[in-house]
């Protein structure tokens, strides 16, 4: 089960109850699994989880064990099968509290309460437990029972009305945005909590609402309006301290570079890009300030666009970045797998999974110089690990697994 | 190291509470910062004499484009000190690491290698102190072929891939109109201290952590990647729309009489929301008979083709368009129906949730005669414990100059007063 390790990795050694389910649970959870922590899924053969069947599957077809989708974001973990409705899956979550420092989950609130399972009631069992609770809205309120998911909080916290041209409706920055922003502040506080119980002994609920998380991405926005009553909107492409600023297309289909040019500096090497030997449209004194790109930034954008219509958008990135202009060719998901610095820094790797086979899965954004993460575990397939996990690992006996097998709390 | 560090006030006793954190960062790197100083740590900003160069971005207070009047900075400086070095005189070094080897972490987000050809890069500030957690925020990470790439946010959103499947099919590809690319890697940036101080807890060894933003902006697709790896499908943008399955999809975000409200219409286990906004709608006199009929109830997720979209798309369009936000809003969250605001700034300050679970939190500003409502804890306990928050306005540039250098570093005050005069401080 555990990877050859030199050094060991951050979080050899820590466990963890993991209910997290769809997108934003399980993509924290793939980070703890990542750094080495024994995350253990709970799922039920009852009640599969959202992502299982989710797109893309293997082949096309669908399947439990299937989803490419799920086995991204649940590498490096393991799962078992409970049926938490059942009268003794209470006791069995217990024993498996006791043997745990993190319980994860991102139900809506109250849903553990429901099973007898709260904090309080988890840290009797383990008074040192830290347990991660992430919804919507967060606990307590009028709305905490509201329901929704990734493309709703999009709207409403704010980041539909930031996104879109300012002649047409606003449109949502792609997929559940949200959801992948919100683990990277969870967590930072799940090891603070585990941090401070380690210290002091205490357990902690950690309560994150990822509407109020969020919104750190758009503070200043909220100053703004705030301090000067001001209401920030969409605005395309264009940035109010640079010109150019946007996508221009390319050579091909649906092919485009993003250029933007804060200072003179980067629209000098635009210019000699564009025109070597010094004349021609880039040169017309009306773009020779800042200012006056952005009173001609329509003109100035077509014209640009006629240039770099011609290129295939890598060959221009390149020769525009040796110039030192800042510019990116815009990725699709194929362009990321050929992109040299992501294959630099081994961002997808591959996992060979019993029923999909190799598949990719991103690996994180940062690598640590001694004690790195890897991925190494393919997604758990629905229940592969329930006899692992509660007879090696929690110490269950033969006799008791096999009741609680025999009762049906295993599915 | 019990306790709480002296530079975080009386009372104030958060998760990260014994730890210091340097941070070195400018608008590529303040976000992490952020988030260690809300957990609890005392988090000291170095800035260069003069201010950080994230002061100059706007918006500013009343307009008024000054280094203290910068709400970027404000929102990503709150909870910290400052304190003012000239990292390119000896000086500047001399004291640098004299801070470092006191200090658990330091954040950084310079260009690759511009630390080491100051002397300052990890391998001589972990000879001064081996425990140091140092995590370094760059576009593209140290090494690599982008590594000396200049980035923005434009350039960062789109090599992340990001932009491709954001905005109109018929238009460019958009970023978000608030830049993100630095925010992902600031936040990362601190996930990845937190990763290397848990190791440094069982190991005593402190170690150098490098984050790509292009790679955590890589990191917000959901499965795009995977339709790539396992159908060789490009994923397209698809405007206020959502794809559910193969050519199918829901429109998300619909104009009302006074801004947008997002509904996405569904089937199955959520049939409820349909069959009532049918229900208000024929209320308003709609012709409706040609939706009732249809089998929501047995309707799958995906299940709604094209054709069924644009039969819908007309008579929700004009129903949203007679009704304010406001209306719809309340109208939905009585009849169950899954209808939400596409929020605006304005009707954030008053949400209710918001408002009820106490999230922003009133800072004064004395210089400026003001008090300021900022965004508050990303977290909070659910037991009612303190566990994170903002606390402190931002600082003044050098603002903690002296309590640090002569206070807590035990600098005297006639070096203090030469410091100042070479320029260093």
């Amino acid at each position: 089960m555990t990877a050859q390790r030199d050094a060991g990795k951050p979080l050899d050694g820590i466990n963890v109850l993991d209910f997290c389910w769809v997108a934003v649970g399980p993509m924290t959870t793939k980070y703890l699994g990542e750094y080495g922590a024994n995350v253990v899924r709970v799922e039920s053969v009852k009640r599969p989880g959202t992502l299982r069947s989710a797109a893309p599957f293997k082949d096309g077809v669908s399947g439990i064990n299937r989803s490419a989708y799920f086995a991204s974001y649940n590498a490096n973990k393991m799962g078992i099968t409970v049926d938490m409705r059942h009268p003794r899956a209470r006791e069995l979550m217990l024993r498996m509290a006791a043997w745990a420092h993190l319980v994860t989950e991102n139900f809506t609130p109250g849903t553990l309460e429901s099973w007898e399972l709260g904090f309080d009631q988890l840290k009797e069992v383990n008074p040192g437990i830290v347990v991660f609770s992430t919804s919507m809205m967060g606990r307590g309120g009028p709305m905490e029972k509201q329901p929704g998911f990734g493309p709703v909080l999009s709207s409403l916290v704010g980041l539909t009305n930031l996104t879109g041209w300012p002649d047409r409706d606003p449109v949502n920055p792609y997929g559940a945005y949200t959801d992948f922003i919100v683990p990277r502040f969870a967590v930072a506080a799940i090891l603070a909590g585990l941090d401070r119980s380690r210290r002091t002994g205490e357990g902690v609920h950690i309560d994150m609402s990822q509407l109020e998380t969020t919104l750190h991405f758009s503070a200043p926005v909220l100053l703004d309006y705030a301090v000067n009553g001001r209401e920030q909107s969409r605005q395309g492409n264009r940035d109010p301290g640079a010109a150019p600023h946007g996508a221009f297309p390319c050579a091909g289909e649906d092919r485009w570079i993003a250029i933007g040019c804060f200072s003179d500096a980067h629209w000098e090497g635009l210019q000699r890009t564009i025109a070597p030997d010094g004349s021609g449209w880039p040169y017309n004194p009306d773009f020779t300030t800042l200012l006056g790109r952005k009173a001609k930034e329509d003109e100035l954008e077509r014209l640009l666009s006629d240039w770099t219509s011609s290129w295939e958008p890598g060959a221009l990135m390149e020769t525009l970045q040796s110039s030192g202009v800042p510019a990116g060719m815009v990725n699709d998901c194929r362009d990321l797998f050929d992109d040299a610095q992501l294959q630099h820094r081994g961002h997808f790797q591959w996992l060979d999974h019993p029923e999909i086979g190799p598949y990719a899965t991103d690996a994180s954004e940062m690598h640590l110089s001694l004690s790195p993460g890897s991925l190494d575990i393919p997604a758990p397939l629905l229940g592969e690990h329930t006899a692992h996990v509660l007879k090696d690992l929690i110490g269950l006996s033969d006799d008791e697994y096999k009741s609680l097998e025999e009762d049906g709390v295993l599915e | 190291m019990p306790g709480a560090q002296s530079g975080v006030p009386d009372g104030i006793d958060f998760l990260l509470a014994p730890y210091r954190v340097l941070d070195l960062t400018d608008e590529r790197g303040l976000l992490a910062g952020k988030i260690l100083a809300d957990l609890g740590a005392d988090v000291v900003q170095i800035e260069p004499p003069g201010g950080n160069p994230a002061r100059n971005i706007g918006p500013f207070y009343g307009d008024d484009p000054q280094p203290e009047k910068s709400l970027f900075w404000w929102a990503y400086a709150a909870n910290k000190r400052s304190i003012t070095l000239d990292l390119e005189q000896k000086g500047g070094q001399a004291l640098l690491k004299k801070m470092v080897a006191e200090a658990d972490f330091l954040v950084e987000s310079f260009v690759p290698g511009y630390l080491d050809t100051l002397g300052l890069g990890y391998d001589l500030l972990a000879e001064i102190n081996p425990k140091l957690v140092m995590v370094s925020i760059t576009p593209f990470g140290q090494d690599g072929p982008y590594s000396n790439y200049q980035a923005t946010d434009i350039v960062g959103m789109a090599l992340g891939g990001f932009m491709y499947l954001t905005g109109d099919d018929d238009r460019a590809p958009i970023r978000i109109s608030f830049p993100h690319f630095y925010l992902h890697g600031g936040a990362a940036g601190a996930t990845a201290a937190m990763l290397a101080h848990t190791y440094r807890i069982t190991s005593g060894q402190g170690q150098y952590v490098d984050v790509s933003c292009q790679q955590a902006v890589a990191k917000t697709l959901a499965h795009a990647p995977q339709i790539w790896d396992i159908e060789g499908a490009i994923l397209k943008r698809m405007g206020v729309y959502r794809q559910t399955s193969g050519e199918n999809r829901v429109r998300i975000n619909w104009p009302c009489k006074d801004g947008y409200v997002n509904y996405m219409v569904q089937g199955g286990s959520v049939a409820y929301s349909t069959r009532a906004l049918l229900e208000w709608m024929k209320e308003d006199s709609f012709d409706t008979a040609d939706l009732d009929i249809i089998d929501w109830e047995r309707m799958g997720y995906g299940a709604i083709t094209p054709e069924l979209m644009d039969q819908l798309g007309g008579p929700l369009g004009d129903f949203f368009k007679g009704h304010t936000r406001a209306e719809l809003v309340q109208g939905s969250l009585d009849r169950r129906i899954l209808l939400f605001p596409v929020a605006t700034p304005s009707a954030l300050q008053d949400h209710p949730q918001l408002e009820a679970r106490g999230y922003f939190k009133e800072l004064e500003h004395p210089e400026l005669g003001a008090t300021v409502q900022y965004p508050g804890a990303f977290v909070k306990s659910g037991d009612g414990g303190d566990i994170a928050g903002i606390y402190r306005r931002p600082p003044l540039i050098g603002e903690h100059n002296t309590v640090i250098l002569q206070g807590e570093l035990g600098i005297t005050g006639s070096e203090l007063e030469s410091l100042k005069r070479s320029g260093v401080i």
